[in-house]
């Protein structure tokens, strides 16, 4: 569809998001063996901004050089200044905050650190702490940039990572954020404001109903949209009807095979060890790198 | 005393509910005259920090005491510092609950009996 292309935006495209919808459909395979090509004759980083379960680590085993907490902004309520009059707990969205005749309680699991209750406290009552949530480690694997977040676990705060993780986004490589499976907020976060996105599915009806999600989502966010098939000898042809009918373009069609499965289980890109994978992924670096001048070019258009 | 008992619908012949911040309604019963009116739960379809919510609107009514089938961690932390106290039924309508109070047949509990989202049924997470 025309709206893929005719959208707002930077006027170079390198910041490409990986994500799916589906989840198991090969964003991480996709975006690792990618950057591992393309690495070869450009300056390219990887961003593994799933970071409820970063895995991108295990194919690239990256020297991490550099750590940084990511913390988000809890209210602490001085019971001195205190007159619970309630009106923290009435503006808070998250419920995170309980007002009684007596007391003020905080539930910090439950805030997301936006910091209304502090707005509307009229007696000054409330401050803010820092409570850290997750981290940023940044590092290389061989000549790629690398960068990950990992969520701490048993929070849920996974945006705040996100977030954090994009600022360390270098716009002047060609940059891959794989993203989340789904379409929630850590993958809103993560897709949004990049320059476009690659949406690796496979032709089932999983695969589709899922992919349909994404591609809603990416319309709101208008963030230019292709499609990868992965495991594109199984299924059926609904979902390339599907691309079809949407204008989506299919930049690559990759075979299933159990050599993939094997090396992936092994934590071994496949242009490591196949020749065949690696001409494959080549001709897909190709086919992104011409989709996302065209991107470029329709958008200097505008 | 007054007591909240979560309950399924709005009369004292109603199921008493197994869930605290889930539950669709509380009848509040002075036990001491046996009066007693149903308050809706505004808070149970919140999508996190139901009992909590809960916890507050039941002791802004100056409930001395809730009846129930569980209660969360969250809940419980609430309650505790809104000074209510929390006694689990076994089920039953309203009324044969609050009569298992009265009698002094219900354990007052200090603790959480289900860890947290367990009121969300199959959407636990």
């Amino acid at each position: 569809m025309a709206t893929h292309l005719s959208v707002p935006g930077r006027q170079v495209t390198t910041v490409l998001s990986v994500a799916s919808g589906k989840g198991g459909t090969g964003k991480t395979t996709v975006a690792v063996n990618l950057a591992i090509v393309m690495s070869e004759t450009m300056a390219v980083q990887l961003v593994d901004a799933d970071v409820e379960e970063p895995n991108a680590h295990i194919f690239l085993k990256p020297t991490l050089t550099s750590s940084e907490t990511v913390s988000v902004s809890v209210p602490e309520i001085d019971e001195a200044l205190c007159t619970h009059c309630g009106k923290c707990s009435e503006a808070c969205a998250f419920n995170a905050i309980m007002t009684t005749a007596k007391t003020a309680l905080v539930f910090e699991e439950l805030c997301h650190g936006c910091g209304t209750c502090r707005l509307v406290c009229p007696s000054g009552a409330i401050r803010e702490r820092q409570r850290p949530v997750g981290a940023v480690e940044a590092g290389h694997s061989r000549d790629i940039s690398f960068v990950q977040g990992r969520l701490k676990p048993g929070e849920v705060l996974a945006p705040a990572v996100v977030r954090a993780v994009k600022r360390q986004v270098d716009k002047d490589s060609l940059v891959f954020i794989d993203c989340s499976p789904g379409t929630s907020c850590p993958v809103v976060q993560a897709v949004r404001k990049t320059d476009a996105c690659l949406l690796v599915t496979e032709p089932t009806p999983f695969g589709l109903h899922d992919l349909k999600l994404a591609v809603e989502m990416l319309e709101k966010l208008q963030v230019p949209a292709a499609v990868i098939l992965n495991r594109a000898d199984v299924g059926d042809g609904r979902l390339e009807a599907y691309c079809q009918e949407q204008g989506l373009p299919v930049l690559g069609r990759l075979p299933f095979s159990r050599q993939v499965a094997t090396s992936y289980a092994r934590g071994v890109p496949i242009v490591d060890e196949s020749q065949t994978w690696r001409d494959i992924y080549q001709n897909l670096a190709a086919s992104v790198s011409g989709w996302a001048t065209r991107v470029s070019r329709l958008r200097r258009q505008d | 005393m007054v007591i909240a008992v979560s309950s399924d619908g709005p009369t004292m012949e109603s199921p008493a509910c197994p869930r605290f911040g889930r539950a669709p309604s509380f009848l509040i019963v002075d036990t001491d005259t046996g009066k007693h009116t149903c308050l809706a739960n505004s808070s149970a379809m919140e999508s996190g920090g139901a009992g909590i919510q809960t916890a507050q609107m039941l002791a802004a009514q100056g409930v001395n005491a809730v009846v129930t089938g569980n209660v969360g961690p969250n809940a419980v932390r609430a309650l505790q510092a809104a000074g209510v106290r929390i006694y689990l039924s076994p089920g039953g309508s309203v009324k044969e609950v609050t009569d298992l109070y009265t009698q002094g047949k219900l354990t007052e509990v200090q603790g959480p009996s289900v860890p947290s989202h367990s009121g969300l049924g199959w959407r636990r997470i």
